[in-house]
């Protein structure tokens, strides 16, 4: 069966840390950071990149728009 | 498996989910975890997929999304606050061929535009009607709207909105579905990754029942004020759920005949 890796890039300095795609996420991939952008946001991003699977879910519930996700087959 | 990197994965081929072309780059003034984004994110999403970038008028309101023509990449006019199913009506009867939508807030739809929504659904325009319901005035500092729930707090009842004084809430999506001049009611959510899902098809349905004029079409979206309510983003999503959606329930209330 092949598997599905997937990476999420987030644009940092526009994240405003809501903390919605954390919550929907469902492998915890996503968390919010403990340093801030410079609008003093705990911006969210990939705290276990390995877990991703690409879904897209934080990326369609995110309500400004600064995540983008990637998906590959691997094996 | 274990030798595919980060970078590997970041190609344009792989590339699954990207917010539209549509939204501009700026940065929306919203709060953090607003309903208003997402909402934006996938009507913007449905206009590129259907090709309707060009031939779209948008109405936007007054309230928190009054500047929603910095984010949106297509035509817009702003009305008098409560009056864009109004002008939607006159740009729709003008410019037949035009995609037109109105996005309302509660305090706009609800309460100051309550004869235009409802005689502009009685009418049956051929219109799309995005209805955001925060249960609050948002943009004014939390003020108590016509749909905020009984025992609701907000800055103008403190203690809980009593209903023997200050009457019920209005379900709109159930008032103009009774009129026969709509034709698609639903109501809908964007706090879960499904509920945007969900959306999205209905503003297809919505795109797709104004290209055949099939009367007026009316999307409510249950949204969150985590400012107005003042509670985090997540908090607000969760209170939403337990005391929104049981009053508000989600789903089809009217579908036309196939």
């Amino acid at each position: 069966m092949a598997k599905i890796k997937g990476a999420v890039v987030v644009d940092r300095e526009k994240c405003k840390g809501c903390e919605v795609c954390v919550v929907t996420c469902p492998t915890e991939t996503l968390a919010l950071a403990t340093e801030v952008n410079s609008k003093g946001y705990h911006y969210s991003y990939a705290a276990n990149p390995e877990t991703c699977i690409g879904c897209s879910n934080c990326a369609v519930v995110c309500p400004d728009g600064v995540i983008t996700v990637y998906k590959v087959k691997v094996g | 498996m274990a030798d595919i990197t980060f970078n590997d994965i970041i190609k344009p081929e792989n590339l699954t989910y990207k917010k539209s072309k549509l939204m501009t780059d700026n940065v929306m003034h919203y709060c953090p975890g607003c309903g208003h984004g997402t909402a934006h994110n996938v009507l913007a999403e449905v206009l590129e997929e259907e090709g309707l970038q060009e031939r779209t008028v948008g109405i936007t309101p007054v309230g928190c999304s009054v500047l929603m023509y910095n984010y949106i990449d297509v035509d817009f006019q702003e009305a008098a606050h409560g009056r864009a199913p109004a002008l939607a009506t006159a740009v729709k009867r003008l410019m037949p061929d035009k995609f037109v939508f109105t996005y309302q807030g509660d305090g706009d739809l609800a309460a100051i535009g309550t004869a235009e929504t409802i005689h502009t659904c009685n009418r049956g325009e051929n219109i799309l009607m995005l209805f955001i319901n925060n249960g609050i005035y948002g943009m004014t500092g939390g003020q108590m709207a016509p749909t905020t729930l009984p025992g609701m707090k907000s800055s103008t009842s403190p203690y809980g909105r009593d209903v023997s004084m200050m009457g019920s809430p209005i379900k709109m999506a159930d008032i103009v579905a009774m009129l026969p001049g709509t034709c698609y009611v639903t109501r809908q959510s964007v706090n879960t990754a499904a509920g945007v899902r969900k959306l999205k098809k209905a503003l297809k349905k919505a795109v797709q029942y104004q290209n055949e004029n099939r009367g007026t079409c009316f999307i409510e979206v249950v949204s969150n004020c985590p400012s107005g309510w003042k509670m985090t983003p997540v908090e607000s999503n969760k209170w939403m759920e337990e005391n929104m959606f049981p009053f508000y329930p989600l789903g089809d209330i009217k579908v036309p005949a196939e």
